[in-house]
């Protein structure tokens, strides 16, 4: 096996952890992880296809490269904000789960908080 | 600027392209530099620019009859980036520079700056607003599928705090579980931004249409980018998140999230199979995407019946409603096509203001009532009339009676479905019509009753015309000209512009 294939493989397997991850966990935080192990995988598929490049004779394709680095920027901002979120959460109501019940629920009052 | 501006207009209309995207951009960096009493001030001038960019590039394309073309730094694509603007792009231009200052105008009571002290709702509210148009315009005109991309995230991360924005509990949790399922999108549509790259080097949008080809490849990307696109857009059985996030947020901010908010990521659904997967056959996929939508229809409408709260009941109103979008998707090829292409936009724009429209009288009746409760409603609609005509008439529009925007997109999605044969279509609108019929009787009947109110405050007059104004363009739209629907095949591959 080459090391590419090994490398999309191993991509491959992230994302399907992730995603696993991101849906079949309640906690927040955890699925906050998921995410950041599903984007390592995108990340990684990325650098296959910059190395398919190389073929062409260049040492490796940039654009790729410059694509994760953009993407670690995203994913970066989204886990801030999450983890923020999440924090805020448990300053709230002091647990941090997104258990259907705790958000299904419309609010007793009903009325627009403006 | 305005003289500089023109000049350059005059010999490129290209450059005005830019010029959408950077606009309110520079709104977010002047807010955020010059401080938070002013982030007001700054979105509110801003927008009329903003729209008379969004009718100068409308007006640049209806002149020329072509997309607009414009390369970042002059490199042409692959090595550059396109930014292209064909007639959908524009039309929802215009869409979302409209319906924002709407929405803004509406928000001066609830988010005013107030004297003296600096308020972070007020200046985060103004902020993100501006960043929202941005991401929209960004999306409306990206022509490369990374930059897409980053649009659809910028759009995401402006979107989630205008959830959470009272700070609440509910809306906290609204907004997180708004982002996870945004996230999961991103993440898939990234994917297949990847492979889509891998297989042909390029993410030019004009480039791939001649490139691509029915691989095993290019499906897995198609099925991946458009999964994730669908968890974006909240078509069913990925609309979990949406009637608790537009149910909890400001009234301004759920016009904006539902009108605007969900199309861009629809924009891209339909950029994605219309203007990148021409050569691949649509019947499958486009079966399986109507079939959601058809799902969605029925259960989001069914749900609304059983709401107890309007914002609630209008919130799975929306997801209901992003079920017709999709129905355009199985008939978008053979002689039918032009029609169910404009049926699909046709949708889209009446819903985009009929909601707004709804959200801000709902948002009004709450506030004057104390409350928005449906069972409470009785009589309301005698002490605040005006509220209560836009909500109907934003309602008309959503039921799909004539004269509405609404009647003439399921009129013409009815005719492209039944001229292809694919009758279940047509049936699964017009039920989810009556059912539309129904959630509104629910509301105007106890409203238009004879019991008395008792009003907290009367609704001002002028945020009463905001959401008026805004039902009347959804009614508006039945009276589109044809040539209406030639501009908005602007830009569409050959074949389906031969068909017009």
């Amino acid at each position: 096996m080459t090391s590419p294939t090994l490398a999309g493989l191993v991509g491959a397997a992230l994302v399907g952890l992730g995603l696993y991850g991101l849906i079949a966990n309640p906690e927040p935080l955890r699925k906050i992880l998921a995410f950041n192990v599903m984007g390592s995988g995108v990340f990684l598929v990325f650098g296959i296809v910059a190395r398919k490049g190389a073929a062409a004779g260049l040492p490796s394709d940039p654009v790729p490269q410059a694509m994760v680095i953009t993407g670690i920027v995203v994913a970066f901002a989204a886990s801030a904000l999450a983890v923020a979120l999440v924090l805020r959460l448990f300053d709230e109501t002091g647990s941090a789960t997104l258990r259907p019940d705790a958000w299904t629920k419309p609010s007793s009052d009903g009325a627009d908080a403006e | 600027m305005t003289a500089d501006s023109a000049a350059i207009a005059v010999t490129a209309g290209g450059s005005l392209i830019p010029l959408a995207i950077l606009l309110p951009a520079l709104g977010v960096l002047l807010s955020l530099l010059v401080g938070g009493r002013r982030a007001e001030r700054i979105a509110l001038a801003l927008m009329p620019v903003q729209l008379a960019v969004a009718l100068a590039i409308a007006a640049f394309v209806w002149r020329s009859g072509e997309p607009l073309v414009y390369t970042l730094a002059g490199y042409a694509p692959p090595l550059g980036i396109a930014l292209r603007a064909d007639g959908f792009s524009a039309v929802m231009l215009v869409t979302a520079a409209l319906i924002m200052p709407a929405a803004g105008f509406y928000a001066r009571t609830n988010f005013a700056t107030p004297r003296g002290e600096e308020r972070r709702a007020p200046f985060a509210f103004w902020t993100l607003l501006q960043g929202l148009q941005a991401a929209l315009s960004l999306l409306f005109l990206g022509g490369d599928l990374f930059n897409l991309y980053v649009g659809l995230e910028l759009l995401t991360f402006a979107a989630v705090p205008l959830v959470a924005l009272d700070g609440r509990s509910e809306t906290v949790a609204a907004a997180l579980r708004y982002l996870v399922f945004a996230l999961f999108g991103s993440v898939l549509y990234l994917l297949g931004v990847a492979l889509i790259y891998g297989a042909y080097g390029t993410l030019d949008i004009a480039l791939l249409a001649s490139r691509i080809r029915p691989e095993p490849g290019v499906w897995l990307a198609a099925g991946l980018m458009t999964a994730g696109l669908l968890a974006k857009t909240a078509l069913f059985p990925l609309h979990l998140w949406l009637p608790p996030a537009h149910a909890n947020a400001p009234a301004a901010a759920s016009a904006v999230l539902s009108g605007l908010v969900v199309k861009g990521s629809f924009f891209l659904v339909v950029r994605l199979w219309f203007d990148v997967l021409v050569p691949l056959p649509t019947v499958i996929p486009g079966s399986i995407l109507a079939a959601l939508g058809s799902a969605a229809i029925l259960f989001g409408s069914a749900l609304a019946l059983r709401q107890e709260r309007l914002k609630l009941l209008v919130a799975y109103s929306t997801v209901a409603q992003i079920g017709y979008l999709f129905v355009m998707f199985p008939l978008a090829a053979g002689p039918w096509a032009a029609d169910a292409f404009s049926g699909g936009i046709m949708q889209a724009l009446s819903h985009a203001f009929a909601k707004a429209a709804m959200f801000l009288s709902a948002g009004l009746i709450s506030e004057s009532l104390g409350h928005d409760k449906i069972a409470g409603l009785g009589g309301a609609g005698r002490a605040m009339p005006m509220t209560f005509l836009a909500l109907g008439i934003g309602g008309l529009s959503l039921m799909g009676l004539p004269p509405s925007g609404g009647f003439a997109a399921k009129w013409l999605l009815m005719k492209a479905s039944v001229a292809s044969g694919q009758w279940i279509w047509a049936m699964v609108m017009a039920g989810g019509g009556l059912l539309a019929g129904g959630y509104l009787y629910r509301v105007l009947a106890p409203a238009l009753s004879g019991e008395s109110s008792q009003l907290k405050k009367a609704p001002q007059r002028s945020r009463e015309s905001v959401a008026l104004a805004l039902a009347l363009v959804a009614l508006l739209l039945a009276f589109a000209p044809p040539s209406f629907f030639s501009f908005l095949q602007i830009g569409r591959p050959a074949a389906s512009v031969a068909l017009r």
